[in-house]
């Protein structure tokens, strides 16, 4: 596809509340053969939607991989360090506990809890890093107000493509997204 | 019975062994539009069954009778347990283990599972964490409430108090707080986390304002979106990966309750593998227990297969014989090690005055599961329903055998006793198990107890596996003359 690259004006100035379209599909295959033509065209604020986790989407996307784990990997350092420093400042330091004449502190001792803490750091990482890279919650969205967009979590497959992408055109954007082979194509107010 | 019922209408057999085709997880030629309608059906089901109400009775009553007994214990101290010296540990602590080994299998499947790519897995995990969250909460009060003076439970965490003292770090039961509370919190978080596409989707199915609502705060604005799902997947692997050493360390910690000290029968390095496997047999005997009813009450069967219900028989045979060969081996190094101690404590055990729970426990965990080399037992639901219910028995009798046994009768003849619980100990286990279900009965009425986004996702992946090969899209179902819709 070529030829997006119109000035805005036209079409698109009269409707500032436009926040997007939408196309429906009835397969994840045709969804998938879809973003990867939405992809080529070079639209950068689009989306899919799907019910279920799509095998080759991401690819098909050009989704670049989440720094999630890293974030979890500090969470999970900072989980360790913290559990080993509880234990050593509370044992060792601020109130000495002498058991059966062994050193106040002793690694294999404290391994138990520097790990439970560990995990325990990581997973919150992952669930409240996860919710916050994906900018949940988010309770409201323009796209809840499509009664088809309802779909999304049951058995139909969608593309949002927001008027706020540089190469969007209220016409053009629609005819492409109409030679794609969905359902039916939706304007979405913001 | 309900599974004199559910036997007629488990024809759909995928049970096939056939190396060559994969056999099919979900039957009856779904697609996924039917899966959301199967599971959310249950939810959104305007009449409540009466059967439900029934049992909710049940166990909200029996729910009662626990907080009661917890009332009196706390108004008179746990003499009105069945403790004595040198009996210190009773039921509270045989209960404790039992529940917390349940609350094994929701992980396992869950996240060991996820991690070797048993796909299988998809129709029974969500069912099996709320079932493991559960059996956490009960496990969880009976370490609180052995303490005894409970108002001083917060002793347990290290929280600053007006005596200037924190916990013992060194101590095995301070191990186990940590332990099992960051198991209760990350199977939490595991379960809520896979659960928000499954609200979503009740949201966006949802009729009455008050559901939308409930939902729609619950399943935190999500919309699909590949982009978010993209770090959903990341994250549910890596919960994934640290739910794996993680099940596998709650149980190990618990054991180090009893192997860290020095009672006969308790000071054993083989404690840890050995307390796993059994809660994973445990663990998986009360899924099958609570999935064999649930799926035939709400006609699951095409989303939890035969095949799903042998397959955890199989896990049982083979958690089963770990279990037994655990027994053996504590034998063999009684007898091997040449201690006069070790070798009376396992004599006792097995011929001594709580040799007939010995027996239960020998039977039921290792007896019972040999049903299970057999296919066709296997696969008869109403046996593996009672086998099922025999092994959480004798896996209850294992931790009682382990904990009354040695303590009864140690080092020193002069100080032998025999303990005998109390009805309060009694009604408190029996309560527990109210609090279990009603927590579970509500969960089945109001949560999706299928995890319907990893169904839709196996389904479509098999579906891809299938036209790239051309094969017959439902190969075994008909290889028993079973009916098939199509």
């Amino acid at each position: 596809m070529t030829g997006h690259a119109v000035a805005p004006g036209s079409a698109a100035a009269g409707r500032q509340s436009l926040w997007g379209l939408l196309v429906e599909f009835d397969s994840p295959d045709a969804l998938v053969a879809a973003a990867e033509e939405v992809r080529i065209a070079g639209f950068t604020r689009w989306d899919a939607h799907t019910p279920f986790a799509v095998h080759g989407l991401d690819g098909a996307m050009g989704i670049r991989r989440t720094r999630l784990p890293m974030l979890v990997a500090l969470g999970g350092a900072t989980g360790c360090l913290g559990g080993i420093l509880l234990q050593w400042w509370t044992n060792a330091v601020d109130y000495p506990f002498l058991i059966s004449g062994k050193p106040l502190f002793s690694l294999p001792a404290n391994i138990p809890v520097a790990f439970e803490t560990t995990i325990l750091l990581s997973a919150l990482t992952a669930l409240l890093g996860m919710l916050t890279l994906n900018g949940l919650p988010q309770l409201h969205h323009p796209l809840f107000a499509s009664r088809h967009f309802r779909r999304a979590t049951d058995d139909r497959y969608f593309i949002s493509v927001e008027a706020a992408d540089p190469l969007f055109d209220r016409v053009r954007t629609r005819a492409f997204l109409e030679s794609l082979g969905g359902v039916r194509v939706e304007e979405v107010e913001a | 019975m309900s599974t004199a019922a559910a036997d007629r209408l488990a024809f759909l057999d995928n049970t096939g062994d056939d190396p060559t085709e994969r056999a099919p997880l979900i039957l009856g030629g779904k697609d996924v539009g039917a899966v959301t309608e199967a599971v959310c059906a249950i939810v959104e089901e305007p009449r409540t069954p009466p059967a439900w109400y029934a049992a909710f009775a049940i166990a909200l009553a029996l729910t009662g009778v626990l907080f009661t007994m917890i009332a009196y214990l706390v108004a008179r101290g746990t003499g009105v347990w069945g403790l004595q010296v040198p009996v210190g540990w009773g039921w509270a602590i045989v209960n404790f283990v039992f529940w917390v080994g349940i609350g094994h299998a929701g992980t396992l499947i869950s996240a060991i599972l996820f991690l070797l790519r048993q796909r299988w897995r998809t129709s029974i995990n969500r069912f099996a964490e709320a079932m493991t969250i559960f059996a956490v909460a009960c496990a969880g009060i009976f370490p609180a409430i052995h303490v005894g003076r409970i108002w001083f439970a917060y002793w347990l965490f290290p929280i600053p108090n007006q005596m200037a003292m924190w916990p013992n770090f060194r101590s095995p039961l301070l191990w186990d707080v940590f332990a099992v509370s960051t198991y209760a919190t990350v199977s939490a978080l595991f379960w809520y986390m896979g659960m928000i596409p499954d609200l979503a989707t009740l949201r966006d199915r949802a009729r009455g304002r008050v559901r939308q609502i409930a939902y729609g705060l619950l399943a935190l604005g999500w919309r699909g979106s590949n982009r978010h799902w993209h770090r959903f997947e990341v994250a549910y692997l890596l919960l994934a990966a640290l739910a794996t050493p993680l099940v596998l360390s709650v149980h190990s910690v618990v054991s180090f309750d009893f192997a860290v000290s020095l009672i006969p029968g308790w000071h054993a390095t083989i404690f840890p593998p050995y307390f796993v496997a059994g809660a994973i047999f445990s663990g998986f005997a009360m899924v099958v227990t609570l999935i064999i009813p649930t799926r035939a009450i709400f006609k699951l069967h095409e989303i939890i297969t035969l095949r799903h219900l042998e397959n955890m028989a199989k896990v049982i045979l083979a958690t089963g014989m770990m279990v037994g060969l655990a027994y053996g081996t504590e034998f063999f190094i009684a007898w091997y090690s040449g201690s006069v101690y070790e070798g009376f404590t396992f004599l006792n055990r097995a011929f001594g005055p709580y040799a007939w729970a010995y027996w239960i426990m020998v039977s039921c965990n290792v007896l019972v599961p040999q049903l299970f080399w057999f296919k066709r037992l296997r696969t008869n639901l109403a046996v593996l329903w009672v086998a099922s219910i025999l092994v959480n028995v004798g896996m209850w009798f294992e931790r009682f055998v382990i904990v009354v046994s040695s303590l009864s009768r140690d080092f020193l003849p002069s100080s032998w006793g025999y303990y005998t619980p109390t009805v309060v100990d009694v009604l408190t286990f029996v309560g527990s198990f109210g609090l279990f279900f009603t927590l579970f009965l509500l969960f089945i009425r109001f949560a999706p107890m299928v995890a319907m986004a990893e169904v839709k996702g196996v389904m479509e992946m098999a579906r891809h596996e299938r036209e790239h090969r051309g094969v017959d899209p439902l190969p075994h179902a008909h290889r028993r003359g079973g009916e098939v819709t199509p």
